[in-house]
């Protein structure tokens, strides 16, 4: 047969003919400008529009990077180093780097105890962010915030200790009681640390002199480290909170539902700034005459029931996305209300919620800079107060701005890709 | 197999509060409430002994007092002789002026910056992502107190406007950028017909109001004539004339001239001045949630199911219609909700008015007043209540907006 | 019951500051350290130093009162307080006494119920404009843009100010001073007002000092001191009678220098009863007999602390003024020590 055929006709391609590069437009990085930038007019427009902007912000703020000046120990000083080149009088930032950091007060021998405290954090927070991490670890988690309290505050090394003895003998409790009846399980965890507390509390040192950690006033902490600390703090003191509100809020309890629901849209109807002025001008009025409760705490208080309402109302969104039949599932199981909530319902909404709890917890923790509004030296606080008003750096704006944006921006932006892989990671889940 | 029933009557035995299902509820209502009263009684009980303690009271007599400040902007009249109450009043004015004008022109920067995102230019899209990651991750207090030294440090002295080597010049004459802010010539109508000002401008609202209705029933004329005959009647012209005429007559009548801004001493007077604390404000508030929106935007853009942008394209559409006509409507019902908690937050973060110097209900009422007199309960309990009822006043416009365009099932 | 549940909570999270209820002077002494109300950052007055250190001349009476009180002029914790924060700081007992340039009004000592106990700056408020603009007079400002401290009565002097002579202005308000030089700085005002010894301190912080003018009117009353809470009589007379102290010492001629030589007994008997040498002026006073002794070693005489922070000699060079003694034609004026 295809001795035939190659005899009967004239010419036949014996192989292929060689590929021809293909046309100019149509090749390489021409190709991928002309598909990518310049594929219609009004594209062309707008490539060179940006091409025009990146160009002039490019101009603008990379010679006066570049030619910073990082070693004066005064703006005059570093003016006259520049001798009129525009460029940027980073030595602000050398000079006043602690200050930034830790505000001017935390002593400055002191400072590996909030650099242990931060490093600590992020193992602490590991088990909690990455699953994979084996379960064991969360015992350190458990431990770190008495940890860390002690680290950072210092004062007697018991205090904590009788903190964590409270916690220890509640969740013993809970653990023993708590499996059959939640209630009781609650109720009595809370009784067993307060009668922890009452015996151990005697042990507690009145004074603080002479303690292992020199103890350090809460008015003492500042600059970026208070940003940090409020942030960590209140958004783990309002996790729990939030969850109980959003129960709260689908409770079928009209009593309870009222009570969330209005605490909830009352906190997110204002805005953060007036419940710091209540912080810092109505609080104390509120505490007993006897007790003056310190502004952190005070402010802790009000930021954790600011963030618990943003939660709650993600929690909420995570349990109404809850199919019903999971409910139903729980009820036919037999699982009284606690038991289905426990390991029915929340472990699933929980992990839908989460990439919506740490958008929560990104904008919080940028909110914390609104305290240098009532006069705490976070890092906001710091620039626009000890440091302007100080001779040497009066009239360095942009050095300091920009170091706090960076700042800032290097720790959403982190924050934020975790969520972002958490979604891509918890998406698997559903396919 | 028995079927379960009721449990056998056996009188009530007190554990059953806190195990039978029927009373448990209750229980725990009665609990909930004796714990919220107690609550409350312990705080009320606390505040009313330290005040007693400090001498004080509590009162509102101080919002009818002599305020004795003055404002840099107030859209009622205003000066230190007014009250408390009516300072109270000039700046909830300026609260709401600011969060209209930055919902405005947030949510045209972030529906741009939206669509521009998934735009198919390589260099657009990565910039409006740089854009939208900058302003998201960096606190909006940050951002307030750079743009306003930006706006104050771009823009020329009102003293560069001066003497022969004047560095800085008016354009046209009319409009002059300054680092106090900007002056823009203001109309004034000359012979009006009423007495008052305010009253000759309500009746060319009225007039233009008029017009708009007008134009929407020639609107429904022409798609009712392009339902019976499949032609549109040209509506443009007599749109036109709806709503030139009318209004150029009654310019004509009442005497429409320019007050334009002059150089006088330190500053420009005349004209309208839209000073730099409102600029700098609008303008952050404005790209910091634009920044949020643009997100909010493309989630919803590409939450639409991209058949539907196939279906419009094997439909001839061009791919500005296909996003116009088909797309956007879709993607709106996703957007709106995430949109009205964004315009929440503009109201709730304009309250950091005073870090650029805007007067603000924060600035005034919060701010001054408490400082003046003292009453800081009384203050901060205004304050919150003011900006609980917009917020849900807010909240309530927005959700009926929202029932509005959501998809109707039958 | 919930009261202890509340306040176990509190004591264990071991942040509740001390709590007591007789008396602040109790209170500062079972503390061990006195909680001082002052400014966030004015030079010469109330400003953290490069080290983090307060120092300044209303830091100074807190800790000339420490001294006093507890023996010690470090044991005073300071809280920084912004216009707004100040007075409820006071009256909620967060601070047992506020030193931050506050003047004396009489409805602050009146209506929201604090005590002035003197006054440790007599200051008036004035203005500061750019050399170049040429201004040479406060009644020149007709639509000038002012830079004013919110919360303070330097706002309210100031509308009065212009009502009165029927010019107008457009009013900036900020929070706090450093605000206030910024925005001066950068040009978004023409003119910055407050008190002028504040004018001068800002003025030192300017790259070119001289590039900046004082006007000559002062248009208001500013009598600056520290104040307590209404009611408590005996922590009132602690403080009043430790600032006394110190006006007294300058004019007795008792310096940190020589204080504790002159406590050893001179021919003076005002001067043996202000030492603590000649009977028992402390122990009336609620505190130890070398209270005052105390008080001067550690920051000096009205003088010497005048000297020292906003003095001529200083960046901020203030001249004595009306702050002078009575003797040299000045208000400063203690009564006696008897």
């Amino acid at each position: 047969m295809s001795d035939q055929s190659t005899n009967s006709i004239a010419f036949v391609a014996s192989g292929d003919i060689p590929q021809s590069p293909p046309p100019a437009l149509e090749a390489g990085a021409v190709k991928w400008m002309r598909e990518n930038l310049f594929s219609s007019i009004p594209n062309s427009i707008l490539t060179l529009v940006a091409l025009a902007l990146i160009y002039k912000i490019g101009m603008n703020t990379i010679p006066w990077i570049a030619n910073g000046v990082w070693n004066t120990k005064s703006l005059a000083e570093c003016r006259d180093v520049l001798d009129g080149t525009v460029a940027g009088c980073f030595s602000v930032l050398t000079e006043r780097w602690n200050q930034l950091l830790y505000g001017f007060k935390y002593p400055s021998d002191q400072y590996w105890r909030p650099n242990l405290a931060l490093v600590l954090m992020l193992f602490a927070a590991a088990p909690v962010l990455f699953f994979d991490l084996p379960r064991k670890l969360l015992t350190f988690t458990a431990v770190y915030p008495f940890l860390a309290f002690w680290l950072i505050w210092g004062g007697p090394v018991i205090t904590p200790i009788v903190a964590l003895l409270g916690c220890a003998a509640a969740a013993w409790v809970f653990n023993k009681y708590g499996k059959a009846n939640f209630a009781l399980g609650f109720f009595g965890g809370i009784v067993a640390a307060l009668i922890v507390w009452k015996i151990t509390g005697f042990a507690i040192p009145e004074s603080t002199d002479g303690t292992w950690l020199q103890a350090v006033a809460s008015r003492d902490l500042g600059g970026f480290m208070l940003n940090l600390m409020l942030g960590v703090t209140c958004v783990s003191l309002s996790v729990p909170l939030g969850i109980a509100l959003a129960l709260g809020r689908q409770s079928s309890m009209p009593l309870i539902k009222g009570i969330c629901v209005v605490f909830i849209e009352f906190i997110r109807g204002v805005p953060l700034i007036t419940l710091l002025f209540v912080a810092s001008v109505m609080l104390s009025y509120f505490f007993p005459p006897d007790a003056t409760v310190d502004l952190f705490l005070r402010v802790v208080i009000m930021i954790t029931m600011f963030s618990a309402a943003y939660i709650a109302e993600v929690i909420r969104g995570g349990l109404a996305a809850l199919p019903k039949g999971q409910y139903e599932a729980a009820d036919s199981l037999g699982l009284d209300y606690a038991q289905a909530m426990r390991l029915i319902i929340l472990p699933q909404a929980l992990k839908i919620s989460i990439p919506g709890i740490v958008n929560v917890a990104v904008g919080l923790f940028k909110d914390t800079t609104l305290v240098s509004v009532i006069s705490m030296f976070d890092l906001v606080g710091m620039i626009r107060g000890p440091i302007l008003a100080a001779t040497e750096w009066n009239g360095v704006y942009w050095e300091l701005l920009g170091f706090a944006a960076v700042l800032f921006f290097i720790v959403c932006y982190g924050i934020s890709q975790y969520s972002q892989w958490l979604e891509r990671r918890l998406a698997t889940d559903h396919r | 197999m028995t079927i379960m029933t009721d449990p056998p009557n056996s009188g009530f035995r007190l554990s059953q509060l806190f195990s039978d299902t029927r009373y448990r509820s209750m229980t725990f209502q009665v609990i909930a409430f004796i714990a919220l009263l107690l609550m409350f009684a312990y705080l009320g009980n606390n505040l009313i002994n330290n005040l007693r303690a400090a001498g004080l009271n509590i009162s509102y007599s101080f919002l009818g007092e002599r305020a004795g400040y003055d404002l840099n902007q107030s859209l009622v009249p205003y000066d230190s002789e007014s009250t408390h109450a009516r300072a109270a009043i000039a700046g909830l004015l300026n609260t709401l002026l600011v969060a209209i004008l930055s919902c405005v022109s947030a949510t045209i920067l972030g529906v741009t910056a939206g669509v521009l995102r998934l735009s198919n230019n390589w260099l657009v899209s990565k910039l409006m992502a740089v854009y939208v990651e900058i302003f998201r991750n960096i606190p909006v207090l940050i951002w307030l107190i750079i743009i306003s030294t930006i706006v104050a440090s771009s823009m020329p002295l009102p003293r560069a406007f001066r003497g022969e080597d004047a560095t800085a010049s008016m354009i046209f004459d009319a409009v002059a950028f300054t680092n106090r802010g900007v002056y823009i010539p203001k109309p004034l109508l000359e012979h009006g017909i009423f007495a008052s000002a305010s009253a000759n401008w309500l009746l060319v609202l009225v007039v233009l109001g008029v017009s708009l209705f007008a134009s929407t029933r020639v609107g429904r004329w022409a798609n009712a004539q392009q339902e019976a005959t499949g032609d549109r009647p040209q509506t443009l012209w007599i749109n036109l004339g709806i709503f030139v005429v009318p209004f150029a007559v009654l310019m004509l009548i009442m005497g429409l001239t320019w007050d334009y801004p002059y150089l006088k001493g330190f500053n420009f007077t005349g004209g309208t001045q839209i000073g730099r604390p409102l600029i700098a404000l609008w303008f952050a508030l404005s790209i910091y949630t634009g920044a949020f929106i643009a997100e909010n935007v493309r989630a919803g853009i590409q939450a639409v199911s991209k058949g539907q942008s196939e279906a419009a394209a094997a439909l001839g559409l061009r791919q500005g219609r296909v996003m116009k006509l088909v797309i956007l409507p879709q993607a709106l019902r996703i957007i709106v909700p995430p949109l009205i908690s964004q315009f929440l937050n503009i109201t709730k973060n304009s309250s950091l008015a005073i870090a650029v110097g805007y007067a603000d209900i924060t600035a005034t009422l919060g701010g001054i007043t408490l400082n003046q007199t003292g009453r800081a309960i009384e203050c901060v309990l205004l304050l919150m209540l003011f900006y609980l009822t917009a917020s849900l006043m807010i909240s309530g416009a927005m959700n009926l907006y929202n029932a509005s365009i959501k998809l109707k099932e039958r | 019951m919930k009261n202890s549940v509340f306040f176990g909570a509190m004591a264990f999270a071991g942040l509740a500051a001390g709590a007591a209820s007789a008396g602040t002077l109790d209170d500062v002494k079972a503390r061990g350290e006195l909680n001082c109300g002052v400014a966030t950052g004015l030079v010469g007055f109330a400003a953290p130093n490069a080290e983090g250190e307060w120092e300044g001349f209303d830091v100074s009476i807190c800790r000339a009162v420490a001294a006093a009180v507890l023996g010690d002029a470090t044991k005073v914790q300071f809280v920084p307080t912004t216009g707004k924060t100040r007075f409820t700081a006071l009256a909620s007992g967060e601070i047992d006494m506020l030193a931050r340039n506050t003047t004396w009004t009489f409805s602050r000592d009146v209506d929201l119920k604090f005590d002035f106990i003197g006054v440790n700056y007599y200051d008036g408020q004035g203005f500061m404009v750019p050399k170049e603009l040429g201004v040479s007079s406060a009644k020149e400002l007709d639509g000038a843009t002012v830079c004013v401290q919110t919360g303070t009565t330097t706002e309210l002097n100031l509308a009065d100010f212009f009502r009165i002579n029927g010019i107008s202005y457009e009013p900036v308000p900020v929070e706090t001073n450093a605000e206030s030089q910024q925005q001066y700085a950068a040009g978004t005002c023409d003119v910055l007002t407050t008190d002028a010894s504040g004018l001068a301190a800002s003025r030192t912080v300017f790259a070119d000092p001289t590039a900046h003018v004082i006007l000559p009117e002062i248009i208001s009353k500013e009598p600056l001191g520290p104040l307590v809470r209404h009611g408590d009589n005996e922590w009132g007379d602690v403080v009043r009678w430790t600032l006394n102290a110190l006006v007294a010492a300058e004019e007795l001629g008792v310096t940190s220098a020589n204080a504790e030589e002159m406590a050893a007994g001179t021919s003076n008997p005002e001067i043996n009863r202000l030492l603590g040498s000649d009977g028992s002026l402390g122990a009336m006073l609620g505190v130890s007999d070398d209270w005052a002794k105390n008080a001067i070693l550690a920051v000096g005489n009205y003088g010497e602390v005048f000297e020292a922070n906003i003095g001529e000699e200083t960046q901020i060079g203030l001249s004595r003024g009306l702050n002078a003694q009575w003797t040299d034609g000045g208000l400063m004026y203690s009564p006696p020590f008897r």
